[in-house]
């Protein structure tokens, strides 16, 4: 990545390695506000993430958390506030720079949103084509068969989508989005509608994604036991605004009704 | 000021084409997906084409055979029914079914990617949704159909020929020759351009429809409804507009 001047460690900072040392941040949500008519969805929202970390958002349904995760990515403009992801202000970008930020982006959608007139193949190569990023035949099938194992899929290159269960197809939704080694994923409601044990296969796939790529994560969800396995640190969003932040045992500790109705 | 559903929607259109006019011929060009359009969407509808334009050549001949017959005209049907088909029967017909299997093929397509997301995909891993999907199909749709129209015709006049011989001999050389001996320029040319409008349009609202979908499995199957409905209605239209502009520059 292009380093930010502004982010760069000063020369006098430990190396980042170090566990005490903070991160810079890869993504940062200040302040943004998106309604839709009278709807205000969000409000004066900010958030941070950094480099390395998994953040949860953890909201109800209908509070606007796609809708943040969406001015994330481009596909929604917030009506204020500033959006920085990897040091670029989303906000402000060309077409061709939102597409090579894009690249860099991975976005796990709520609804999978797997192409149906592909076969899982062409649909992992889809972004990988699209982005330009030529690779001859070779690399591209060890590239497949890699992101295919990592999700613990590899029999299933040749399967169309309807073929898949619903886990299998949220994980060809995650292979899709690794294909591109991106820095950030946001992953929105990776858990929701799979069983308790799928469901914690997800959550572990999402650590173990983040420990072999180090890519940071935003994770937008209201299932508890994927909130706990997979949040370095939870952000509450309440009334369109960012609550409460810090780690789970912090928020699951904390006397404030509001917050403690999460985690009841 | 008093809300016009139906203008806000020929707004919505004409905006949409403005837009397939504003980025259609920008780089960069999908031209293998604009290829795999084409091969889909011609060869899908090409049983149903012919089908439709055999029967309708031969239903013309045996129609008109009665009338024909009773004023001693019956070596006039080949001209005539040669001209009504190439003129109207042919583009119209084709042009509907056409909107029939396509427009709503395209509606659904369109509309369930945009209910799933599909679409939002495709924005977010380097594509524009709009060149990728709603150009390529419209310059497909636009380019197919005339095709399939000429070929419409063709089995349709074959048809007609074979229709002829169910009651009579006619030679096909003798056949060709009367049809032909009919046929102006200003019979064949405008017909065959305003097949390429019929085309932009089911390829447009198909597009439109499915694009703008609203969300829910109730949206998909209003989209391709729609699409049939109002793109139908649209080529009778254009077919009206034809008629008066070729009747205003003389060549009726
Ligand atoms: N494109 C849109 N147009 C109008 N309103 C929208 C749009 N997208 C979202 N909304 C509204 O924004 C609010 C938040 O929606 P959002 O999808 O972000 O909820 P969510 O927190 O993701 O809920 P869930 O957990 O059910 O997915 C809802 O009231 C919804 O009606
Ligand atoms: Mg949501």
């Amino acid at each position: 990545m292009q380093p930010d001047p502004s982010l760069a460690p000063t020369p006098a900072a430990p190396p980042a390695r170090l566990p005490v040392a903070p991160a810079e941040p890869v993504l940062m949500v200040e302040h943004v506000d998106k309604s839709f008519g009278d709807n205000h969805v969000l409000r004066d929202f900010s958030l941070a993430l950094h480099r390395g970390e998994n953040v949860v958002v953890l909201g109800k349904s209908g509070s606007g958390k796609s809708v943040l995760i969406k001015c994330i990515i481009g596909l929604l403009l917030p009506d204020a506030g500033r959006i920085t992801v990897l040091g670029q202000d989303v906000t402000g970008l060309g077409h061709q720079q939102m597409d090579e930020l894009r690249a860099r982006v991975g976005f796990l959608f709520q609804s999978n949103a797997l192409y149906d007139s592909m076969t899982v193949r062409e649909n992992l190569l889809f972004p990988l084509r699209r982005h330009w990023l030529r690779h001859r035949r070779a690399e591209e099938d060890a590239l497949v068969r890699e992101v295919l194992d990592d999700v613990g899929l590899a029999h299933t290159a040749t399967l169309m989508p309807a073929e898949l269960s619903g886990g299998m197809r949220k994980r060809i939704a995650l292979a899709r989005t690794l294909i591109l080694r991106p820095d950030i994923i946001l992953y929105d409601e990776p858990t929701t509608g799979l069983d308790p044990v799928t469901s914690r296969e997800i959550s572990h796939l999402i650590r173990a994604v983040q420990q072999k790529y180090n890519a940071s994560a935003l994770i937008i969800s209201h299932d508890m036991s994927c909130v706990r396995l997979t949040a370095d640190r939870v952000a509450l969003l309440l009334d369109g605004r960012c609550y409460a932040d810090g780690r789970y045992e912090e928020l699951a500790a904390s006397a404030d009704p509001r917050i403690h109705e999460f985690f009841a | 000021m008093p809300n016009y559903p139906i203008l806000a929607e020929a707004g919505g259109m004409a905006h949409f084409a403005g837009r397939f006019f504003r980025d259609g011929f920008r780089p960069r060009y999908e031209v293998s997906e604009w290829l795999y359009q084409c091969y889909v969407i011609g060869y899908q509808s090409l049983p149903l084409v012919g089908v439709t334009g055999f029967i309708m050549g031969i239903v013309l001949t045996l129609q008109s055979r009665p009338t024909m017959a009773q004023f001693g005209a019956e070596s006039w049907i080949p001209a005539m029914v040669g001209l009504t088909i190439i003129r109207e029967m042919g583009p119209i017909i084709t042009a509907l079914i056409f909107a029939g299997k396509i427009g709503s093929s395209i509606g659904a397509e369109l509309g369930s990617m945009r209910v799933t997301e599909q679409i939002d995909a495709m924005e977010v891993s380097g594509t524009n949704p709009f060149k990728y999907l709603v150009v390529t199909r419209v310059l497909a749709t636009t380019l197919m159909l005339p095709v399939l129209t000429l070929l419409a015709d063709a089995i349709a006049l074959y048809a007609s020929y074979i229709g002829l011989n169910m009651r009579g001999v006619t030679t096909l050389a003798l056949f060709v020759n009367n049809v032909l001996s009919r046929l102006a320029f200003g019979d064949v040319l405008p017909a065959f351009i305003k097949t390429f409008f019929f085309g932009f349009a089911v390829g447009l609202i198909g597009c439109y429809k499915g694009f703008y979908a609203d969300k829910g499995t109730e949206g998909v199957g209003q989209a391709a409804n729609s699409a049939v409905v109002v793109s139908s209605l649209v080529i009778f239209i254009l077919d009206l507009v034809a008629v008066q502009l070729t009747g205003l520059l003389g060549l009726n």
